[in-house]
């Protein structure tokens, strides 16, 4: 444990001094570095970590009820990890809901190890102080996807309804900005700052590689952060009030955002700024 | 293909076309109802944020591409918001408005109440060449002034523009910082100031 905590902190030193390196550089863009970043570290993702702390955290028995996550269905049978995120959200006969892999995990915690829904949502994200178990759950499982095409199916017609609204949700301008997702992400080629922004509606190459590439460990966090984190953080920038954790309008948001991905090998955990 | 097939595909088509806007209305409406249930307040951001006027409703549903009509007719009720200044003045201090073109602070849950919100210009404007870290949602900005002159006409323009931009394109994508009070008049003075005054970098 010493020795993995001793590789974590010296991969962090080199990757923050790289970043302060190349970021006196004007000329190159944040993209750029993202791309140097991976290549330098590429037979490590500081997110392997938090994968293997889900993996832990998944064969454990805990919660009220003693019991590990290895009877969890996440939509191919009972204990089946593989490949089971690049088909999520899916329609689950059980909970009759089109669930994302972190509203199902919320299930299976709440149904099979016996948490409260309050206790796994009131903190879903981790923090300097606090690491989050759902969140290394969420790393774990979709790290079991690695290099499967995302397949998300939308014959069931609450997942096409999912779709739907959350294309809708996607378009849904309000708060003081006036802002959407689609304000930022509608567009090809443009950024804020220097970021560059993926058109994730009318492109189908810039939906697949930003879908793919979360859940990521984020440099600037030095944490690995979930896709339910990712909307989260999106809605604060978009100075809307916070979407509830793994809610329906979260859930139908993502299904919009994966299956506008599909076709694509699944590459996460990713790597980000 | 014999005839009753043929109807048969023919009263097919037509339902379908029939059902579509109506499904597609029902959607939207499931859709603000779920909206509304699924977010919640978090510090400065309450969860009433989501409720939308008219102009946010009409540019969601037509995903921003308005019927003419409906666009002219909302650009008029945004241009009536629009205050000018009481002292007739529109050109403040370059320099403040430069401090609030670089700042992207406000508003968001994050932010405290007595944080005072920027103009977020860069966020999405070139500005001044100085700056280098500046975004593309909006047209470069660079030479405003120079290009423009600084006369009272483009002083107003650019005030009402600030003020609210979606009196001169409903569904564009820049906030409307007079309208829902993310800037003070002395404020949204100094970003004129920034763009048109000879002195401002925007024009060196």
């Amino acid at each position: 444990m010493r020795t993995k905590q001793t590789y974590k902190a010296l991969l962090l030193l080199v990757l923050s001094a790289s970043f302060s390196a190349v970021a006196a550089e004007a000329t190159v863009t944040d993209s750029d570095r993202i791309e140097q970043y991976r290549e330098m570290i590429s037979d490590g993702n500081p997110a392997e970590f938090d994968e293997m702390r889900g993996e832990e955290l998944w064969k454990k028995a805990a919660g009220p009820n003693k019991v590990s996550l290895e009877q969890c269905d996440l939509g191919k049978g009972a204990g089946v990890v593989k490949g089971a995120y690049s088909e999520m959200p899916r329609f689950f006969k059980d909970t009759n809901k089109v669930q994302d892999l972190e509203s199902r995990l919320l299930t299976c915690m709440t149904t099979l190890q016996g948490f409260t829904e309050d206790e796994i949502t009131a903190k879903p994200f981790a923090s300097d102080k606090k690491q989050s178990d759902i969140s290394s759950l969420t790393t774990y499982v979709v790290g079991q996807s690695k290099g499967i095409k995302m397949a998300v199916s939308t014959k069931h017609p609450k997942v096409k309804e999912a779709y739907e609204i959350g294309k809708r949700i996607f378009n849904y301008r309000a708060g003081p900005y006036d802002f959407a997702c689609s304000t930022c992400h509608a567009t090809t080629g443009v950024r804020i700052r220097m970021q560059d922004l993926p058109n994730l509606s009318h492109n189908k190459k810039d939906a697949q590689s930003a879908y793919t590439t979360w859940p990521a460990y984020r440099v600037s966090q030095g944490q690995t952060r979930s896709f339910q984190w990712r909307l989260n953080d999106c809605f604060r920038q978009q100075r809307f009030p916070e979407p509830k954790f793994a809610s329906e309008a979260t859930v139908a948001l993502t299904t919009f955002l994966a299956v506008s991905a599909n076709g694509a090998e699944f590459a996460g955990p990713g790597l980000k700024r | 293909m014999n005839a009753k097939l043929m109807m048969s595909m023919t009263v097919t088509a037509a339902l379908a076309l029939a059902m579509a806007p109506v499904q597609a209305a029902d959607l939207d409406a499931k859709t603000a109802e779920i909206v509304k249930r699924d977010f919640r307040d978090k510090g400065i951001a309450k969860a009433t944020r989501v409720n939308q006027d008219e102009l946010q409703a009409a540019c969601s549903k037509y995903v921003d591409k308005l019927p003419p009509k409906l666009k002219a007719k909302l650009e008029a009720k945004e241009a009536e918001t629009i205050k000018f200044p009481a002292d007739g003045k529109f050109m403040g201090d370059w320099k403040a408005g430069e401090k609030l073109a670089q700042s992207g602070k406000g508003m968001t849950w994050s932010d405290k109440p007595e944080d005072v919100p920027g103009g977020n210009c860069y966020n999405c404007h070139q500005l001044s060449s100085k700056e280098i870290a500046y975004g593309t949602i909006g047209p470069s900005l660079l030479n405003f002034g120079k290009v423009r002159g600084n006369g009272e006409d483009i002083q107003r323009y650019v005030y009402a523009r600030i003020y609210n931009a979606k009196a001169s394109n409903a569904c564009a994508n820049m906030p409307r910082f007079g309208h829902m009070g993310i800037l003070t008049e002395a404020q949204m003075k100094d970003l004129v100031a920034l763009l048109l005054d000879p002195e401002s970098p925007v024009n060196k």
